[in-house]
């Protein structure tokens, strides 16, 4: 990479809150700068010194075990000091703990925070409250905006151009972060985007997205480029949104034969952990043939890479400790 | 209560219970108003200790507030009866109605007792307290509404809290009726509002918050008109938010059924788009919804189908607004922004200011059964002087309130309360107050 090109501002904001803000061009910039990650990342030395003597802390109030190592890989690659904070929270002062904890790391001068937490707009709060760069590793059911962004990267290294890809999101869209972001990336990138769900995992007015709706899978995969798995969350779920996982697996579970609806050669992706046998039979996640799921995981770090680096010149860019 | 006289002469004399409105005078005496008349007064009446030139600014009751809550007792961080009182008289507010959600909840005569008693020490507007519905709020147990009432309790209701138990409800309106008291009821379902903080649609989708369906309050309005007219009991809905409620409760009173209801004035002047990027004082109980049931309730206002504006005010402190947005309190601050939004309705062309009036003032005294609310001769001399085209711009800073939760931060208003008077007694005056600040 040379120079000059590290230099180019890639994103508007300072933080990295969602989709939803986003342009095509500064999407297309990022995924641009997750190639390059890539590239470097299946090279002997996978290390950059782009973020050295930058702190990076991360911050999750909801367990995580891919997205939080995912990024920490990110941060150690680039050269930053990277520092981990799991934060057991007890329900009574979630909301206490959020501020509190923040405001005492912002303290410490951190270039960049990362933040995952179980209620939507939690990280818009702490942007609006702290002065370093917040980037959202997941909020509530609101967004997950590197997962869309590590999704649209594997696609596209795939498919090379969104449009006109029909993706089919199935399953618990309702609560689902990852789904809402996923909307609003393939969307603005050019995709059709279908829902495919039971009404009772459906948000009200999703339609009002711009997306087409369905509830039976055979009719939703139909002739779908990629399928789209959401996890189904089963200790919420069970007696309250489905009535069974057996009954879930036997209309919305993605086996052989719902897939056999979708385009040849369409392919699986899955955000994970996945529930084997209750969205996504094994046959199918492990083959290798037409599921991304390893894939995924290994854009993960390219992407976050690519979101540290991007905000990092935003950082040089405001003149705050230039490298 | 004052035994000089005053004069308010130069006025334009809005008197909803009447429908009077002219430009005229008004003599107070001993705290009362001893006479009123378009004739009255033309001039400045020498010789008299105390003369008020209106200067054409409209003299009318002063409010009355139906929907109040305060921290007294139990969070007097957030609001006392006698900061409430301060921020009521800012907003031309003359009588507050207290609700009972208090810590301990107002459910038994001794602390409606308390309640009046602190006013009274402390308070500079009139205070009402409504009493529990039901023991400690908790839809169970009746309260001794006999005693309750006997003590001063002006009407009985469980606050923002709905009776999910239609068998407990319906005994309580049957009890409540004995004695011809005033159930105030709060219309949402429960389990479907259980753990949702905004209205559900696009927006609450984006945002990713879970929500109730507007007809969470609509079927609870519907079950307690049927309740009403099993038992006859004198029912108001304190606060409705969506039409359905409405078109339902304006038949229930087509039918003649003693039914009324009242609109809290952000649900006149906010939608739920106003939720904007998770702002936490834009979370109230039931939640800012769409813009058509918006336009709803001022259209509801407008045709006299709303009874009554009330502020609903419940101010929060920063422990429990400055939390992520499922976890904040709800509840709004109002008191000193309720005439501001209703004088809107006038502004706009959609009523006629003294039908806007009414609903602030004479509507609230006929339903809880006030002697005030009126300019008639011998009523108590609570007024309101307002200057109904004067520029006011909300400032949570320059509240009276303790607590700082306006939805209405930088919003600007046109009209404000200029003095406000209760029993004859000036306790507030805007100009005595700029001249205090500069």
């Amino acid at each position: 990479m040379s120079p000059a090109q590290a230099a180019t501002p890639i994103l508007k904001s300072s933080h990295l809150l969602g989709i939803e803000g986003l342009s095509v061009g500064e999407i297309t910039a990022l995924l641009d700068l997750g190639d390059e990650y890539v590239t470097l990342g299946r090279a002997k030395e996978k290390k950059s010194p782009l973020l050295k003597g930058r702190t990076v802390i991360n911050l999750f109030f909801e367990p995580s075990t891919r997205t939080q190592s995912s990024f920490e890989l990110a941060g150690k690659r680039l050269g930053a000091d990277v520092m981990n904070m799991s934060v057991r929270t007890s329900s009574v002062s979630k909301g206490e703990t959020l501020i509190d904890t923040a405001t005492t790391l912002n303290a410490m001068r951190p270039d960049i925070l990362i933040v995952r937490h179980q209620d939507s707009g939690a990280s818009e709060m702490l942007a609006r409250k702290l002065d370093c760069c917040v980037v959202n590793a997941g909020d509530g059911s609101h967004e997950h905006p590197t997962q869309a962004l590590l999704d649209a990267l594997t696609i596209r290294r795939r498919r090379r151009s969104f449009e006109g890809l029909t993706v089919a999101i199935c399953g618990d869209v309702l609560h689902s972060r990852v789904a809402r972001s996923n909307i609003h990336l393939l969307s603005k990138m050019g995709a059709r985007v279908r829902l495919v769900a039971p009404r009772t995992l459906l948000p009200a007015e999703a339609d009002r997205l711009g997306v087409e709706i369905f509830t039976d899978m055979r009719e939703g995969l139909n002739g779908a480029d990629i399928v789209m798995m959401l996890r189904l969350q089963m200790e919420r779920m069970t007696g309250a949104f489905v009535p069974s996982t057996r009954e879930y697996f036997r209309f919305w579970g993605l086996d052989r034969e719902k897939l056999a609806f979708a385009k040849p050669g369409a392919l699986v992706m899955h955000p994970g952990p996945m529930n084997r046998g209750v969205e996504i039979d094994s046959a199918v996640a492990d083959d290798i043939e037409v599921s991304l799921i390893h894939e995924q995981v290994e854009m993960g770090v390219a992407i976050r890479m690519a979101v540290l680096d991007a905000l990092s010149r935003g950082l040089a860019a405001q003149g705050r400790n230039a490298p | 209560m004052s035994n000089r006289r005053t004069v308010f002469c130069n006025a334009r004399l809005i008197d909803p219970a009447s429908g009077l409105d002219a430009k005229g005078g008004l003599l107070v005496e001993n705290g009362k108003i001893a006479d009123i008349g378009p004739r009255l007064f033309g001039d400045a009446e020498r010789g008299d200790p105390e003369t008020i030139d209106c200067k054409g600014l409209v003299l009318a009751p002063g409010l009355i507030d139906m929907r109040v809550f305060t921290g007294e007792p139990g969070s007097e961080h957030r609001e006392t009866l006698e900061s409430a009182s301060r921020a009521a008289a800012a907003g031309g507010v003359a009588t507050i109605i207290v609700m009972p959600n208090t810590d301990p909840v107002i459910d038994e005569p001794s602390l409606v007792d308390f309640i009046r008693r602190r006013a009274q020490a402390t308070a500079s507007v009139r205070v009402a307290p409504m009493a529990a519905l039901t023991r400690h709020l908790a839809g169970e147990v009746m309260t001794e509404m006999g005693l309750l009432k006997e003590a001063g309790a002006v009407a009985f209701t469980d606050g923002d809290r709905t009776i999910a138990n239609a068998r407990v409800l319906r005994r309580a309106l049957a009890y409540a009726s004995t004695f011809g008291a005033l159930v105030v009821g709060h219309a949402e379902d429960p389990d479907l509002a259980e753990g949702t903080s905004v209205t559900e649609g696009e927006y609450a989708m984006r945002l990713g918050l879970l929500a109730a369906p507007s007809a969470a309050e609509t079927m609870i309005v519907e079950r307690d008109i049927r309740l009403v007219e099993l038992t006859g009991a004198r029912y108001h809905f304190g606060q409705i938010s969506c039409r359905a409620s409405l078109e339902a409760i304006a038949a229930a009173k087509k039918r003649g059924l003693p039914i009324t209801c009242a609109v809290a004035a952000h649900h006149l002047a906010l939608n739920e788009l106003d939720v904007g990027s998770y702002y936490t004082f834009m979370k109230v109980k039931p939640p800012l919804r769409s813009e058509a049931d918006r336009a709803a309730m001022v259209e509801g206002v407008a045709s006299g189908a709303i009874d009554v504006i009330v502020s609903s005010h419940d101010p929060q402190a920063a422990d429990t607004k400055r939390q992520p947005f499922a976890q904040a309190a709800f509840g709004a601050v109002g008191l000193e922004t309720l005439l501001p939004v209703a004088l809107g309705l006038a502004h706009d062309g959609r009523a006629d200011l003294a039908h806007v009036l009414k609903a602030l003032t004479a509507t609230p005294a006929s339903i809880l059964g006030l002697n005030a609310g009126t300019l008639a001769k011998g009523a108590p001399a609570d007024l309101v002087l307002i200057d109904p085209d004067a520029p006011f711009v909300a400032d949570p800073d320059r509240l009276h309130s303790r607590a700082r939760n306006t939805p209405f931060e930088g919003r600007k208003f046109q009209g404000h309360a200029v003095m406000t008077f209760v029993g004859g007694e000036c306790i507030y005056d805007r100009s005595a107050e700029a001249r205090k600040c500069s």
